[in-house]
């Protein structure tokens, strides 16, 4: 039954995604900048190497702007349509809402990055890549989005606001880029105690990028993506009920 | 099927609704009025589940909301204010997501979205966008999907709101047509409304409950309630009046407005007084004097008077 309501919701959201111009819009920008990213900014002919490291070092920066773009309406939408009475009244629980209308984003978000299976048709053409290098990279970006979107939904559930939403999810994604550059921590090595330091440049999604880039599955780094992911569904949850507490 | 009992709303410091209490059985169909702002559609989201109360209980078919919200909200439809709809869908579409959600697949999914669809008058826009629908129209698709699972329980706010004469009778033809089985509550501003439609009244005004009883009480409460206007061809109007006042258990006798040789008195019975009594003995009195009556018409009071008398202090 939980099950079968996810589904039911997650078919709803992607069915509106596809009615809408924004869905195709976001799809052509995503690939149209990921393309100039990767072929011109990274050099991709001159690097002569059979990998897509030049693509997909791009990830968290293009992210950074796109995916809060797509995740700024899936709360804020249902609050301005007055359509959060209607789905909170049916026979759906708070987390099956939440969990429905993520999974249904972070899908788009999958098919858009699939859609850029030609780079990798370029690479295997001209050379010889390590594939399994490519799937890791592939599946290091979709957790990557996956943390940004679950972010970015749950500023939109704050807000009614879309420009509101989009502001403080991509502050919050840049302090998740940045955390441990020294810009950043140098603004605390001088009065807090170094285990705080570490603390906070630990929640730097960087490093753990960087891993899975490298072909590394660590646990370590999944749990980091994954953790990202269930506190901001599990706080969009506390702000969704907030709201209606009143 | 529908019990409330001793439900608060605070939100902030604001005190929204304070200590409702009622129930409802099948059959029934509860209008609920009361003046802008008095609690009504907040006592409705507490109901449905999207708010919580509070404190105090509210149970639907035997499920507490707070406790079991998934059971209760099953046995429910809902039509919110101001009739919500997804954006970017078809009609089709949007009533295929709700039956979906309410559990159904499949063949019987298609006949329940064909039932809702033919019962709300929705099939000339099947399967046009909802962004582009008319304010009737997208009532009734919002109608549609808070019927389509044929609930036990339909909680419908202003239901008629902004739809155009004809509009509103096809849905409160409709309402009335569904109420046999089921309980239906209603918040309306058309007092009319809940005359035609509704067999019991509730009155809310700054959150509380004021009035809990059919429409036919609700006129009796009225000032002129059981007045008797009568009319005769001919005779002296004051002279008329003088004596009907003798009458016992009359509380007051006017002569009213005289027109060609038609003379107008009113009667108002005093409120302890058997109005039956006092009509047989009036009558009675008319027989003896000779006098031509042509017409009597008992004042039954006006909805919106009695309205207007309990809730004229939020005017303020």
């Amino acid at each position: 039954m939980g099950l079968s309501n996810i589904a039911a919701i997650v078919k709803r959201e992607l069915y509106g995604y596809f009615n809408s111009p924004v869905a195709y819009v976001f799809i052509v920008i995503f690939l149209g900048l990921t393309g100039f990213f990767t072929f011109m900014m990274s050099n991709f002919f001159e690097m002569d190497e059979a990998s897509l490291s030049g693509f997909f070092q791009w990830h968290p920066w293009l992210y950074l702007f796109l995916v809060p773009a797509a995740g700024m309406h899936l709360w804020s939408d249902e609050r301005r349509l007055g359509t959060l009475e209607l789905l909170f009244t049916m026979p759906v629980t708070c987390s099956q809402a939440i969990v429905g209308k993520f999974t249904a984003a972070w899908l788009f978000l999958g098919l858009a990055l699939l859609l850029t299976f030609p780079i990798v048709m370029t690479v295997a053409y001209l050379g010889n890549p390590d594939y399994g290098v490519i799937v890791c990279g592939y599946v290091g970006s979709f957790l990557l989005a996956g943390s940004y979107l679950a972010i970015a939904g749950m500023t939109s559930a704050i807000t009614r606001s879309q420009v509101v939403s989009f502001i403080i999810s991509v502050v919050i994604c840049l302090f998740l880029i940045l955390a441990g550059w020294p810009p950043v921590t140098d603004m605390l090595v001088n009065w807090a105690p170094a285990e705080l330091v570490d603390a906070v440049s630990a929640f730097s999604v960087m490093p753990h990028f960087a891993n899975i880039q490298r072909g590394v599955f660590d646990l370590r780094d999944i749990v980091y993506f994954a953790s990202v992911i269930v506190f901001s569904l599990f706080t969009t949850g506390i702000i969704l009920k907030n709201h209606a507490a009143g | 099927m529908i019990k409330v009992e001793n439900v608060y709303k605070w939100f902030g410091s604001k005190l929204a609704v304070e200590d409702v209490s009622f129930e409802v059985s099948r059959g029934e169909i509860l209008g609920f009025i009361g003046p802008n702002g008095a609690g009504k559609s907040t006592t409705m989201r507490i109901i449905t589940g999207f708010i919580p109360a509070s404190k105090g209980k509210v149970s639907v078919g035997g499920f507490d909301i707070d406790n079991e919200p998934v059971k209760a909200k099953s046995l429910m439809g809902y039509l919110p204010e101001n009739a919500p709809l997804y954006a970017n869908m078809t009609v089709y579409g949007f009533l295929n997501f709700a039956a979906e959600i309410r559990g159904f697949h499949g063949a019987a999914k298609k006949k329940k979205i064909e039932g809702a669809i033919s019962t709300c008058f929705l099939d000339p826009v099947r399967h046009q966008s909802v962004d582009t629908l008319s304010k009737g129209y997208r009532h009734r698709t919002c109608l549609a999907q808070s019927i389509i699972h044929d609930p036990e329980v339909l909680i419908l706010d202003e239901p008629t709101d902004g739809l155009d004469p004809n509009q509103k009778r096809e849905i409160r033809n409709l309402i009335k047509s569904m109420s046999r089985n089921k309980v239906i509550i209603l918040s309306t501003h058309i007092l009319e409304e809940v005359e035609a439609v509704c067999s019991r009244v509730l009155i809310i005004d700054r959150g509380r409950k004021i009035f809990d009883g059919t429409s036919s009480e609700m006129k009796m409460k009225s000032e002129n309630a059981g007045a008797l206007t009568l009319e005769f061809s001919g005779g002296s109007a004051a002279e008329i009046a003088e004596r009907l006042r003798l009458v016992d258990g009359v509380a007051g006798s006017e002569a009213g407005d005289s027109s060609n040789e038609n003379v107008t008195v009113k009667v108002t019975p005093s409120k302890q007084a058997d109005r039956c009594e006092v009509r047989r003995k009036i009558y009675e009195v008319v027989k003896n004097q000779g006098w031509n009556l042509s017409q009597m018409k008992v004042e039954e009071g006006r909805l919106d008077e009695v309205f207007y008398a309990m809730t004229k202090n939020d005017a303020a």
